[in-house]
């Protein structure tokens, strides 16, 4: 009689709910977003807990499109207060914002982060351009100048100078930001300069060839986390996974960086833009829950303070490539005016 | 039909088919060897699967049972007043956010007299978890007495010199590899010889809440939000599920309706938890307004998914209760509700807790519905009631699996062996209660 049971339940949920309605005003901070913000965020909201007065933020890793989705839900203690993205906001959701009440966000980027293609200790070291990332895991690619199917089982196929190792790619399914930062930082740069995609007119059509992922098995699409990833590139000596840098930060004994486009993949590379995979990371703010929600000014100000993202910040720590200086100063400076998103 | 020449009854059989001939015993053979085979088969699939299971244990504590200890560092404190208390104020409120990072420093430098460069000091420092400014702080605010004294102090190094401790860092790997320098390693040498470093039992790992520094990590916040949880899940789907069986067997008459009824509690009972998940999020979240991320939500999420479980349990509790028990109770002159109450509970009762038992132990251990109520977070502060934002005991095993530091690899496998710990606890209930009050007729 579950029918039955499920209207009692509701009832009894009904009642605590009238409850837990009185305590309407939330007296912690609600983050949704991004698990690569993640690692970053908790360590802020942390610190904000054990060094204020206020309640610890409570921080959901959700993925920067599910994150945006319930931020921009609406206004009011149920919605959450900050989203973090490991790309930046799209104009739809800024529509469907607004659509729903939420007019004045506020964007804060806290750094970078930088995409490393890495392999097991065990495996050979790679020096890779990003015209070869695209050809080993893109579903069409050019041969002589018509677009074919991916034919390259080999490293060695793609050129001589690669190992003779089979390849196989562990990458981010199309649920993670990295998928979207791999798509556009690796994906497009490697296609763009192929004479066979330029002949292409239609966009549509040259995009769907640049983007393709090859279902044929050497590209593996990892859902999970990147914990999964690390298993399998350590399982596997020949794979080469797509991670980001915060995890080669920590696990530098087990796993190494590819060399792309001749720039290694290190901290200081990454951090002045020399290396060529590296993407920014944002937060956005609900303007119209700063003064509502006790200890988000705090939190903020926490967040951009020099002592977390500034050059030797205890994010840095972590893993966070911290952006330049004159760039950050900016940074606080819109925070402290909360100054409102422009696209 | 008659004829007198040709062989009749057991004559008809070839001599060495017949009983005790040779070809009925080589048959008889073949049967008992068919038989031995098929025992055998049995026993290998039970070796195979206690071998898989094995292997999981074997794994899971090779990982996890070094993070029952935490390496703790002496410290001798000057709990200096010009630190403390530099204006004289020693309100409790000065006093809780006075300077102990400061003492904490003062303390480590003064370990190392010889130690004077910027840097060096800051890697000094670093052997320290910045949990020691609070263990500090407890010390001071139970006890403001201990101001202008000195005293020795046991406080958590970080995660790398516990793993270091432990034997997971590599000290032959090059320098750059390796999450401590040389020179650090040298000072952590230094301590473990004149008896400054020691293992301890890691309590903290019990009692605290998450925390992005694997030292400072614990269950304490996971295992008290399940528990909330897991009250809720009991008190709603046990008295209703119960309930709900009594009216289906005792009470509604048997047609197409309670047929209808009855596929679909065995179906839900087979509806993937996540399905719950979303109906939840619907439901309780969006609709009735309740907060996110509450045990409170987490509760209802999984008393839904436990209902059909308990409701099947307890139909059959009742089932195995024999007519004869009611048939006697209605014929000394009890009400339905008398025999009911009086008579075929009791006796289904162990039978009902054990399937309510094993509905929980499933329902501990469920992640997919949580991550769609927001339990899949991260939560430092310890919830004290069924609306505080909480999360639960297998949520917090795929939060830390997920996590880049290395430290929270063997803390992982711990918090699993807890919730094993959990699980072995109710099913092992459950067989009690079964063993105990189960009658058979």
């Amino acid at each position: 009689m579950n029918q039955k049971s499920l209207v009692l339940a509701m009832a009894i949920a009904a009642s605590l709910g009238s409850a837990a309605h009185a305590q309407s005003a939330r007296d912690y901070i609600s983050i949704v977003g991004s698990s690569t913000v993640y690692p970053f965020a908790t360590v802020v909201a942390e610190q904000f807990g054990k060094t204020t007065s206020f309640k610890t933020p409570k921080i959901e890793s959700t993925g920067s499109g599910g994150g945006l989705k319930l931020f921009c839900g609406g206004v009011g203690p149920e919605f959450p207060d900050i989203t973090n993205a490991s790309r930046r906001i799209k104009k739809s959701e800024v529509d469907n914002c607004a659509a729903n009440g939420v007019k004045d966000i506020v964007e804060v980027k806290i750094g970078y982060d930088g995409i490393v293609i890495a392999n097991a200790k065990a495996g050979t070291p790679l020096k890779l351009t990003r015209e070869q990332i695209y050809k080993a895991v893109a579903k069409v690619v050019p041969v002589d100048g018509k677009l074919v199917a991916n034919p390259y089982k080999r490293w060695s196929d793609i050129d001589p100078s690669l190992p003779k190792d089979e390849i196989i790619v562990f990458g981010p399914a199309s649920n993670h930001g990295t998928r979207d930062a791999m798509v556009e930082l690796i994906m497009d740069p490697g296609c763009e300069k192929q004479p066979a995609i330029e002949a292409i007119k239609d966009a549509k059509e040259k995009q769907a060839a640049c983007q393709g992922m090859r279902e044929d098995g050497p590209f593996v699409e990892v859902a999970d986390n990147y914990t999964v990833t690390m298993q399998k590139l350590l399982a596997t000596p020949h794979a080469v996974g797509v991670l980001t840098f915060s995890y080669l930060d920590q696990n530098a004994d087990k796993i190494q960086a590819a060399v792309v486009d001749g720039e290694q993949a290190t901290f200081e590379n990454i951090a002045s833009g020399k290396y060529p995979v590296s993407r920014p990371l944002f937060f956005y703010v609900k303007k119209a829950h700063v003064g509502v929600i006790p200890g988000m000014k705090e939190y903020l100000a926490e967040f951009v303070s020099d002592k977390a993202i500034g050059a030797s910040g205890y994010l840095a720590d972590r893993g966070l490539i911290p952006m330049p200086a004159a760039e950050l100063k900016k940074v606080q400076a819109d925070v402290k005016e909360l100054k409102k998103l422009e696209l | 039909m008659n004829n007198a020449t040709s062989p009749k009854g057991i004559y008809a059989i070839a001599p060495e088919r017949r009983l005790g001939g040779a070809a009925h015993t080589a048959l008889v053979q073949r049967r008992k060897a068919a038989e031995k085979r098929f025992r055998y088969y049995g026993l290998g699939a039970l070796v195979v699967s206690l071998m898989f299971l094995v292997l999981l244990f074997a794994s899971i504590i090779a990982k996890g049972w070094t993070a029952f200890e935490q390496t703790y560092l002496r410290l001798d404190v000057d709990f200096a007043t010009d630190v403390l208390v530099p204006d004289g104020d020693r309100s409790e409120q000065a006093l809780s956010s006075a300077n102990y990072p400061a003492l904490v420093k003062n303390a480590i430098w003064a370990a190392f007299p010889d130690v004077t460069s910027r840097g060096e000091k800051r890697q000094l420092q670093d052997l320290v978890s910045s949990g020691a400014s609070f263990e500090l702080r407890n010390i001071v605010m139970n006890d403001p007495s201990v101001i202008g004294t000195q005293r020795s102090v046991w406080v958590p190094a970080t995660a790398f010199v516990d793993s270091l401790i432990k034997g997971q860092m590599d000290r032959s790997l090059p320098e750059s590899e390796r999450k401590l320098s040389d020179l650090q390693i040298s000072w952590v040498d230094h301590l473990l010889s004149n008896g400054h470093i020691e293992k301890r039992f890691n309590t903290m790992l019990f009692t605290d809440g998450d925390s992005r520094d694997p030292e400072l990590a614990g269950i304490g916040g996971a295992i008290m939000g399940s528990l909330y949880t897991m009250l809720v899940t009991l008190l709603l789907s046990f008295p209703i599920g119960v309930a709900a069986a009594i009216y289906l067997e005792e009470f509604a008459p048997r047609n197409r309706w309670t047929d209808l009824i009855e596929v679909n509690i065995n179906n839900l009972a087979a509806v993937p938890s996540i399905v719950y998940g979303l109906l939840g999020l619907a439901v309780f979240i969006n609709f009735l307004g309740l907060p996110r991320s509450s045990p409170l939500v987490g509760g209802l999420v999984l008393t839904l998914m436990t209902l059909p479980v308990v409701i099947i349990a307890s139909r059959a509790a009742l089932t195995s209760v024999p007519p004869s028990i009611r048939e006697a109770a209605l014929g000394m002159g009890a009400s339905k509700m008398q025999t009911i109450t009086h008579h075929v509970l009791p006796l289904a009762m162990p039978g009902m807790l054990t399937g309510a038992i094993i509905g929980m132990a499933r329902a501990l251990g469920e992640t997919a519905p949580l991550l769609m109520i927001g339990m899949v977070a991260f939560i430092v502060d310890v919830p004290k009631s069924l609306t505080d934002p909480a999360t639960a005991l297998p949520v917090q095993i795929y939060l830390w699996a997920s996590s880049p530091e290395r430290a929270f690899v063997e803390r992982t496998s711990a918090a699993i062996l807890v919730l094993l710990a959990f699980m072995v606890l109710m099913n092992a209930l459950a067989v009690v209660l079964r063993k105990r009050f189960e009658r058979r007729w």
